[in-house]
């Protein structure tokens, strides 16, 4: 293909130099015709906001009277504790707040560049004295901003609000105590979850380039975050760093356990039908104590009779580590698929 | 100054040639008719022109020498494509804001007085609009960029007769007034003959036709005489025959010097005959300069 890209210098007389068009007009573009969907966002996210702030002081709240109750484990306070862990509990895990990203990528990065595409107003726009490269360039870092900025402040709020949860000393007030590394838990906070943002909204506008059409990109979008968000909290992220392994029954609760499994002292893996019969056999010992079984009691008994358990798992302290690694790299996709939306926009013939 | 030079440009799309093998040169000041069926790549002709696409073969300058698509070439083309897309949830008024917004130049005081004078309220969205004055606006904004060439796609094809007049005196106004070059394709044969005075007539992806209109008359002439005889002039450049009866009518390419044959008439031919003679011979062609007629067997032989 021999494009003719370059302009030719042929008969032209020597290029002056256009004047730049200031910024300004641009941007003013860029909000008065995404200016509905910026308000619909904020709006959204407003909305969310505001209940999250209410809910998460009253949980906040309930956090501070069940930590100062003494003595610790007594009636009372055990109500306290459980009144605590009951506050929202459909929003404990996390995982309701996951469709965020893939929303806010998907209904603000997929249809400014789709709709264009599809009405055919992109004639008008890539024709304009500015040139479809500024025009592209100004639209997209201007809508990866505010999206991202969006969900930097949503993150923070985030972060406030799952603090009990990730209070040390919890466990001592037989409060429930998360690990940092959770599923659910470590994408809505920090670096991460803005960046699975910026990431759903570059796959976004990739998928409108693509399909040029409003509702596949959408579709296609959410299909494509939601199978690699599936893949990276089930299977990429516990790989960034390697997992911790060890012999101790007991790891810290704030640890992420990815694995627990029983083998002999020669190192062959143990069938749950042995373990069961080894119990089984035991049993008699082990409910002769009387009085509430200690909760590891059994696993103690095992280890005595030749079992040992491994325990592979990641600790809290690698929160930041795989903060750093896992928004990294989904800072890195975005670029380049933004970097070819760019360039396909620039290149896709009309 | 050619507003528009292009040597063996081509377009492919797939397998499919859209335009192959155009070699033009339109000079600056001209209402240029761009003619032709559907599907004979008018609109790709176009979309090179403004550089939407990129050619896949030759070369193509706008303007005096600039590359389709160049800061240049964008700045001074302004381009209203087919059936005027215009972003329907904006107001007529934020039409012109964002326009203004998009480019160096754009004459805000003409843009609002052309749409006082037309009734078209600022305040009311594009889609609102009627069809005739979603064109107008269309035109208005291309106009207010005060542009050197004005690229218009089909744009009365969707309007009614008055609205397709209005858009014609808008068009004519500004080329009368500030000098601007216009390309224009259409079906609208009878309108194209009033406002444009240039032809380029496109077949199969090919340029048939190019000229000034003067010129194009000027070296063309029907002749009327015996059905009979009519078969005596295949070796001369014959456009197009039409028999009706015991008469026969050619169109060829001649003079009014040159002569002619015994027992036969020579008419002056109008313009819109003579697109209509050369749509219905896509094998026909009348281009200028080295380029020889070529019969009709070996043009649509060609590759």
């Amino acid at each position: 293909m021999t494009a003719l890209t370059a302009p030719t210098q042929a008969v032209a007389a020597p290029d002056e130099a256009l004047a730049p068009i200031p910024w300004r007009g641009m941007t003013w573009v860029t909000w008065r015709q995404h200016r509905a969907a910026l308000a619909g966002l904020v709006a959204a996210l407003g909305g969310l906001a505001v209940y999250l702030w209410v809910s998460g002081l009253e949980l906040h709240h309930d956090y501070a009277v069940a930590a100062a109750c003494r003595p610790a484990g007594s009636a009372t306070c055990a109500a306290l504790a459980s009144a605590f862990t009951a506050k929202n509990s459909f929003l404990t895990n996390g995982l309701v707040l996951q469709v965020l990203p893939p929303l806010m990528g998907a209904f603000v990065g997929a249809p400014w560049l789709a709709r264009e595409l599809e009405t055919g107003t992109f004639r008008f726009a890539w024709t304009q004295g500015l040139g479809r490269r500024r025009w592209v360039h100004t639209k997209l870092a201007a809508l990866a901003l505010v999206v991202t900025g969006a969900a930097t402040a949503m993150g923070a709020l985030f972060s406030w609000y799952y603090g009990p949860y990730f209070a040390p000393g919890n466990q001592a007030l037989g409060l429930p105590r998360s690990t940092p590394l959770a599923p659910g838990l470590f994408d809505l906070r920090a670096i991460v979850f803005p960046a699975w943002t910026l990431g759903a909204f570059a796959l976004g506008c990739l998928a409108a380039i693509v399909l040029r059409r409003v509702v596949p990109a959408i579709v296609v979008t959410l299909a494509v975050y939601s199978a690699l968000a599936v893949a990276v909290g089930g299977v990429l992220r516990q790989h960034y760093l390697a997992p911790l392994v060890t012999r101790a029954l007991t790891v810290p609760s704030t640890a992420w356990v990815l694995s627990r499994r029983w083998f002999t002292s020669a190192g062959r893996p143990r069938s749950p039908a042995a373990i069961a019969q080894a119990l089984q056999q035991g049993a008699p010992q082990l409910a002769g104590k009387g009085g509430v079984p200690d909760a590891i009691g059994p696993w103690r008994y095992l280890v005595r009779h030749g079992f040992v358990q491994v325990t592979t798992y990641q600790p809290a302290a690698r929160f930041w580590p795989f903060q750093s690694i896992e928004g990294g790299w989904l800072l890195a996709l975005s670029a380049v698929a933004m970097v070819v939306t760019v360039r396909l926009v620039r290149r896709r013939p009309a | 100054m050619n507003v528009v030079e292009t040597r063996d440009l081509g377009k492919r799309y797939g397998a499919t040639w859209a335009l192959r093998q155009c070699s033009l040169a339109v000079p600056a000041g001209h209402v240029v008719a761009l003619v032709g069926p559907n599907g004979a790549g008018k609109s790709t002709l176009l979309n090179l022109l403004v550089g939407l696409t990129a050619p896949t073969h030759g070369h193509l300058t706008v303007l005096g020498g600039y590359g389709a698509g160049s800061p240049h070439a964008l700045d001074g083309i302004a381009f209203v494509a087919q059936d005027t897309p215009l972003y329907k949830n904006l107001s007529a008024g934020d039409m012109l804001h964002l326009t203004g917004g998009m480019n160096r130049r754009f004459d805000l005081a003409y843009a609002e007085a052309r749409l006082a004078e037309l009734h078209i309220p600022l305040g009311r969205r594009a889609g609102k609009l009627s069809g005739g004055q979603q064109a107008q606006l269309a035109l208005t904004l291309a106009l207010a960029r005060r542009p050197r060439l004005l690229v218009l796609d089909e744009p009365v094809a969707m309007l009614d007769p008055v609205a397709r007049h209005d858009f014609m005196a808008t068009m004519l106004a500004a080329v009368t007034d500030d000098g601007v070059s216009v390309v224009l394709s259409s079906h609208a044969l009878t309108e194209l003959e009033r406002v444009a005075d240039y032809l380029v007539v496109l077949s199969q992806g090919q340029v048939q036709v190019a000229g000034a209109f003067d010129d194009l008359l000027a070296g063309h002439r029907l002749l009327v005489g015996p059905a009979a005889e009519a078969e005596r002039y295949a070796e001369r450049p014959v456009v197009h025959v039409r028999r009706g009866g015991a008469q026969a009518q050619l169109l060829v390419r001649a003079g009014g010097a040159d002569p002619v044959p015994p027992g036969w008439e020579a008419h002056p031919v109008g313009l819109e005959e003579l697109a209509l003679a050369y749509l219905r011979q896509p094998g026909s062609s009348a281009l200028p300069g080295p380029r020889p007629h070529r019969p009709a067997e070996q043009a649509t032989s060609a590759p």
